[in-house]
């Protein structure tokens, strides 16, 4: 069988640098560094009393290590937690005014800055290590009251906003890596839509690491106010890099009365080289919380980068009759390793949550699937349906479904389906026979695969999904 | 159209075919018999590409060298095999798969790509002189379609691309009587003087309908007889036995 010839440039066509110079905090992890960020952001004192606080109950957590992906022990010591192109810190007031290296950097991942030129209906924040270089659209958003903005500039404009929901789906208290998000992370989008206000575009936050021994903490906060609705996504790419390096973002979203949430990711961070050497290690909290009655939040995952990615995006479905989606594709290839799945909570009366995940393994990557769906006793009449579908590519791959179903309420109901397959020779044969090559063929079966969890993109997002699931399985049956 | 010398494969240090002889001219149809194992879906395998023989001698299609040709290249260039056992693949809809393989050969030989509608007009036609239930369109790729209806998509799928070499699997096993009828008037419906017919059968019936103009009795990896279609009568009548002895 053709093997893979690609080299691993052509594979990962992200993994350039921008040749920029930056403002780093010293390295290391201590109540200065903390301060360093707090300052560069010109932050209040609540802000960085809230993260010295954070900083102060992360001395008493241990790493978890419960996860199926192990790793080697990060020295959080030996990170940089803050990198930012020099002069950043006075955000530009226009495009006009953004290095042209940064527009540069953007446009070769395929996103224009310019608002003449970009997609039609996407409006951008870009973040570029531990800053956001530039938010397009905003005076249109501004218009019907929207906030969309970078969440440093959210704590000095609207810190009212800020400081009721910063931290209230995802405690300080929360776990290792959420609150050592909470202490230093450096940002992220913020986004508010009023009440009533369906957001007439696309959100989109693109997220680039580009310097080396940099962690990445990104921070964002969503809120739709009673009868508002959003659709927001978030896009990661990173530099190929022999070293792993940290990513650990919190996303917390908040969805009030009769207000709807979609957040979609599409996570293409470095995924390490074919030996699985190098790539990001994507330890990420992402939780929502449906606070008001009939309340949506609907999350999306097409996860086919990083070395690690262990993330559970999770719906607290508070208010009765709200509703928590979880669609999800994750793709591991090579060596790369996935745990990921979600978390329902059922709280309220008639909440619903469906869950449909799909795990594609290939080479020797292993990839599990764990969800929780919990119905508590006072959730009268609540439902889930989970479906969890494992492809599998060769023999040396793994592939591993670990539901936790609790159910404390007999009115309610929970179902569970699973199935695994694997994509053989034979079939492959059977579609060259028909005049489809390798890569058209992995392609036409993935995708049918996946159907169901790319139909849920935006638009303009499906199709670049789409093929980044072909090309990140490519050469992967041999 | 088509001029094998001296082929031999095995796969896994096992020798199935031997020696095997065959010259196809554009138009003709050949059926080949021969006992379970003697190599009959080996040598379609091996004439469409598939991974895993070890391949001796010459094949020339449309006078160029074939066994040096990718499997899809193969394919793109008009050979087509109905498969035996066609191969159930899960979450891909039948529909879009015939289309994107209509769409791929079409391109590479430099027709337009149809468009959904142009395709939906194509394969409801196609569909129903094969007296096939558009149902199945919709399904994922003959996952669960029973035995007949599979054999049968593969027909489908032979008028859709029209091929210029067809080799035909034992597409008739497994038919009832009615359904070899449509498939024979499927196969007849594209016979032309430009395209050619490798039949693979075990039974004389099918060839009532479809009248080859050479039978090939296929005995341990090499032809051990050849006549006109008279051979299959005889082989109805006494076997393969004799005929081994023979060769
Ligand atoms: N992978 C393999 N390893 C070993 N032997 C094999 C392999 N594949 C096929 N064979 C053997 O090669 C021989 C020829 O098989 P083939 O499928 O070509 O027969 P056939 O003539 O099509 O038979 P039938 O009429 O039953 O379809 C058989 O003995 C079969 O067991
Ligand atoms: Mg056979």
């Amino acid at each position: 069988m053709k093997q893979s010839t690609i080299n691993s440039s052509e594979e990962y066509k992200y993994g350039f640098t921008t040749d920029i110079e930056s403002i780093r905090a010293p390295k290391g992890l201590n109540g200065d560094v903390i301060k360093f960020i707090s300052n560069i952001k010109k932050e209040p004192r609540w802000m960085l009393e809230w993260r010295l606080k954070a900083y102060e109950r992360l001395k008493n957590l241990k790493e978890p290590n419960w996860q199926k992906p192990k790793y080697p022990k990060i020295d959080y010591q030996d990170l940089y937690y803050y990198s930012a192109p020099k002069n950043s810190e006075n955000k530009p007031k226009s495009l006009d005014e953004v290095d042209p290296r940064l527009i540069e950097t953007y446009n070769k991942l395929g996103i224009s800055l310019k608002e003449q030129e970009k997609l039609s209906g996407v409006a951008v924040d870009a973040v570029f290590d531990s800053v956001s270089v530039a938010t397009t659209f905003k005076d249109k958003l501004t218009e019907k009251g929207i906030i969309f903005c970078p969440i440093s500039e959210a704590i000095q404009k609207h810190p009212d906003l800020v400081k009721k929901y910063l931290g209230s789906v995802i405690p300080i208290t929360d776990h290792y890596f959420a609150t050592l998000n909470s202490a230093v992370f450096t940002d992220g989008s913020f986004v508010y839509i009023p009440q009533g206000v369906r957001c007439p575009m696309e959100l989109s936050t693109y997220f680039r690491i580009n310097a080396s021994e940099t962690g990445q903490f990104e921070r964002t906060l969503i809120i739709a106010d009673k009868g508002s609705y959003v659709s927001y996504l978030e896009g990661c790419t990173a530099p190929m890099r022999d070293e792993n390096q940290l990513h650990a973002a919190n996303v917390e979203l908040v969805a009030l009365d009769d207000a709807e949430i979609k957040y979609s990711t599409v996570q293409n961070w470095y995924p390490g080289d074919k030996d699985g050497k190098g790539g990001i290690y994507n330890f990420v909290t992402k939780r929502g919380v449906c606070r008001g009655r009939n309340s949506k939040i609907s999350w999306t995952q097409v996860e086919t980068g990083s070395a690690i990615t262990w993330k559970y995006p999770s719906c607290i479905l508070q208010g009765d009759n709200s509703i928590g989606e979880f669609y999800s594709i994750a793709i591991t290839n090579n060596h790369q390793k996935a745990d990921t799945g979600t978390k329902m909570i059922h709280l309220g009366k008639n909440t619903k949550s469906k869950i449909i995940s799909k795990g594609i393994s290939a080479g020797h990557a292993d990839n599990t699937y764990r969800g929780l769906v919990r119905i508590s006793s006072k959730a009268n009449n609540s439902r889930n349906f989970t479906q969890c579908d494992s492809l599998l590519m060769g023999n040396e791959c793994g592939a591993h479904t670990i539901p936790y179903i609790e159910n404390k309420n007999s009115s309610s109901n929970i179902e569970h389906e699973a199935t695994a397959s694997k994509i053989n020779e034979e079939q492959l044969f059977y579609c060259n026979q028909r005049g489809l090559n390798q890569e058209e063929a992995i392609g036409l079966i993935v995708n049918g695969f996946c159907k169901e969890v790319l139909q849920q993109l935006p638009m303009e997002f499906a199709v670049e999904a789409q093929k980044l699931v072909g090309i990140s399985l490519e050469g992967s049956v041999g | 159209m088509l001029q094998i010398t001296n082929l031999s494969a095995s796969i896994d240090n096992k020798k199935i075919l031997k020696g095997f002889n065959l010259k196809i001219k554009p138009g003709e149809i050949h059926a080949i018999m021969g006992p379970n194992g003697s190599g009959k879906s080996t040598l379609a395998n091996v004439l469409t590409g598939k991974n895993g023989y070890q391949v001796e001698g010459q094949v020339l299609y449309q006078g160029k060298n074939l066994l040096k040709l990718p499997i899809e290249e193969r394919a793109q260039k008009g050979l087509f095999m109905a498969f035996q056992y066609p191969l159930e693949i899960a979450g891909v809809n039948t529909n879009n798969f015939l289309k994107t393989s209509l769409n791929t050969v079409r391109k590479v030989r430099g027709l337009k790509e149809l468009d959904s509608l142009d395709f939906l007009n194509l394969i409801k036609t196609k569909t129903k002189n094969l007296k096939i239930d558009e149902k199945i369109l919709n399904r994922q790729l003959n996952v669960g379609f029973s035995g007949g209806e599979k054999k049968k998509n593969e027909i489908l799928q032979m008028t859709i691309l029209e091929p210029k070499l067809v080799i035909l699997d034992e597409t008739d096993s497994g038919l009832d009587i009615d359904a070899m009828k449509i498939v024979s008037e499927g196969v007849n419906s594209l016979r032309d003087k430009d395209r050619s017919f490798l039949i693979i059968t075990h039974y004389q019936r099918l060839l009532d309908y479809i009248k080859p103009d050479f039978v090939h009795v296929l005995v341990d990896g090499k032809i051990a007889k050849t006549g006109c279609g008279e051979l299959a009568l005889e082989l109805e009548k006494i076997g393969y036995g004799k005929m081994e002895a023979e060769g």
